[in-house]
C-alpha cells in the first residue's frame, strides 16, 4: 500500500500506514527523492504515528531517506513513535541516529520551521 | 512487562494442587468405612466443635475474632471438612479457603492462629476416632488411613491459600513502591525531572524508562533531567539501561540531561566502558535545569 503524501505549505507530510512492506518503504524514498527534486519543498515530516512495530529495515531504509533528502537540500524530521516502539527499538539498537525526532506532527513542524529560521518561534 | 514472580509460584501451587488431587482418591476404596465416619463426625458435631473452640480459645488462637464469627466460621470449616471426606472432592475446601485467606491476610490474622486453629481440628477429629476405636485396633488402622490423608489434604490446601494470598499482597506492595520511588516531576512547560533514589535493578530500570516515555508523550516534554544523585552504584546493565532510556526519549523528540554523577558512579561508567558520550552532563540539578532552560530557549534543531 502505497504511503500518501501531502503537501503543508512549504512542507511534504508522508503518513506512513500501518505494516508497511518493504516494498512500500523504498517507493516511499524514491518518491520523496522525486518530489524533492519537482516540488522542492523546504522539508519533510516522516509521520509514523500508526506503526506498532519498527524493524531494522525500516529503520535503516528511514535513515537513508533523510540522509537522501539532506544531500538534496531538504531537511526531515520523524514524528510520531509511539512509547512502545520507541523501547523495542533501543533494545534492539535502532536509534535512527542523525535524523531529528518529534514527539508528533506539530512538533515536526515546529522543529522544521525553526531551523529553516521561519515563523515567530525565535529559532536559534 | 512480565512479572516472573508471580509465574513461578502460580505455577508451583497450581502444581502442587494437582499433586494433591491425584494422590487423594485412594480412601473412597473403603466406601463403608468413609460413609461410618462421616456418620461419626456428624453425629458428634457440637461436641467435637465445642472441644475445638475450647482449646483454640485455650491456646490464644481466637484473637481478633468475635464470639459470632467464632461460631459461624468453626461451624463453616468443621462441616466443609466433614463434606470433602464424604465427597472425595475438594473444590468446596479450596474456594472456602481462599475467601478465607483474602479476608484473613487483609484483616492481620497470622498465620499460627489459621494454622494452629486448623492443626487443633484435626487432632481433635483424630482422637474422636481413637475414642471410638479403642477396642478394635486393626478398625482404628483402617479408619485412620481414610481420615489421614483427607485431613493431610485439607490442611495443605489452607496453607498454600494463605502462603498464595501473602505472595500476591506482596507483590502489590512492591509495584507500588516501586511506582512510588521513581516519580516523574514536570516542573516547567516541556520539562520534566526525573529523581532516581536508591538501587535500580533491571525490573526497576525498565519501569522507569516506561513511565517516563508515558510521561514525555503526556506532556509532550522537549527536556527531561536524569538526576542520579541518590543512586549508590551503577553496574553495565543499568549504565547500558541508562544510554537506551536517553535513546528511546530521543525518538520521542526530547533531550536527556544527565545530572548528580557521583565520583564513585564516574569511575565505574568510565571503567566499564559505558558510552555516554551522547548524553549531555551537567555536575548538580541546578545546572542541569540552567542547561534545560538554555535549550528550550534556543529550541535546538537536529540531532
Amino acid at each position: 500500500m502505497p504511503v500518501p503524501i501531502l503537501k503543508q505549505g512549504p512542507f511534504l507530510i508522508a503518513s506512513v500506514q500501518a505494516a508497511p512492506t518493504d516494498i512500500d518503504l523504498l517507493a516511499l524514498r524514491d518518491e520523496l527523492l522525486e518530489r524533492a527534486g519537482r516540488a522542492r519543498p523546504l522539508g519533510v515530516v516522516l509521520d509514523l504515528t500508526v506503526l506498532d512495530v519498527m524493524d531494522s529495515f525500516a529503520t535503516r531504509t528511514l535513515q537513508a531517506t533523510a540522509e537522501m533528502l539532506r544531500l538534496r537540500g531538504v531537511r526531515s524530521v520523524v514524528v510520531g513513535i509511539q512509547p512502545g516502539v520507541a523501547l523495542a527499538m533501543v533494545q534492539l539498537g535502532l536509534t535512527l541516529a542523525h535524523v531529528p525526532t518529534a514527539l508528533n506532527l506539530d512538533e515536526g513542524i515546529e522543529l522544521l520551521e525553526d531551523s529553516l529560521g521561519l515563523g515567530d518561534h525565535g529559532g536559534e | 512487562m512480565v512479572d516472573r514472580g508471580k509465574a513461578v509460584s502460580d505455577g508451583y501451587a497450581h502444581e502442587t494442587q494437582k499433586r494433591n488431587r491425584r494422590r487423594a482418591c485412594r480412601w473412597r476404596t473403603a466406601p463403608d468405612l468413609t460413609d461410618e465416619l462421616v456418620t461419626h463426625f456428624r453425629e458428634l458435631r457440637e461436641q467435637l466443635r465445642a472441644k475445638w473452640l475450647d482449646m483454640m480459645t485455650a491456646k490464644g488462637l481466637l484473637e481478633g475474632l468475635s464470639p459470632e464469627e467464632a461460631e459461624t466460621e468453626s461451624a463453616t470449616i468443621y462441616d466443609t471438612c466433614v463434606d470433602c471426606l464424604e465427597s472425595g472432592e475438594f473444590a468446596a475446601a479450596e474456594r472456602y479457603a481462599d475467601r478465607m485467606a483474602k479476608r484473613g491476610v487483609l484483616r492481620g490474622i497470622s498465620h499460627d492462629q489459621i494454622m494452629g486453629g486448623m492443626l487443633t481440628l484435626r487432632d481433635v477429629y483424630g482422637r474422636s476416632l481413637f475414642e471410638r476405636y479403642l477396642d478394635d485396633p486393626p478398625r482404628l488402622g483402617d479408619a485412620l488411613d481414610v481420615y489421614e490423608p483427607v485431613a493431610n489434604q485439607i490442611l495443605l490446601i489452607v496453607a498454600l491459600a494463605f502462603i498464595g494470598e501473602r505472595e500476591r499482597l506482596v507483590r502489590e506492595q512492591q509495584e507500588a513502591i516501586r511506582e512510588l520511588s521513581t516519580p516523574v516531576l514536570r516542573v516547567r512547560e516541556r520539562l520534566l525531572i526525573l529523581p532516581i533514589i536508591g538501587m535500580i535493578d533491571w525490573q526497576r530500570a525498565l519501569q522507569i524508562t516506561e513511565q517516563l516515555l508515558r510521561a514525555i508523550r503526556e506532556h509532550r516534554a522537549k527536556v527531561i533531567v536524569i538526576d542520579i544523585a541518590g543512586v549508590p552504584t551503577v553496574d553495565s546493565k543499568v549504565g547500558n539501561h541508562l544510554v537506551q532510556t536517553v535513546d528511546a526519549a530521543r525518538l520521542l523528540g526530547a533531550t536527556a540531561i544527565l545530572t548528580g554523577v557521583s565520583p564513585e558512579i564516574a569511575q565505574t561508567i568510565v571503567t566499564l566502558g559505558i558510552d555516554l558520550s551522547k548524553l549531555t552532563t551537567t555536575g548538580d540539578l541546578q545546572g542541569g535545569i540552567d542547561q534545560a532552560d538554555r535549550l528550550l530557549g534556543y529550541r535546538v534543531v537536529g540531532e
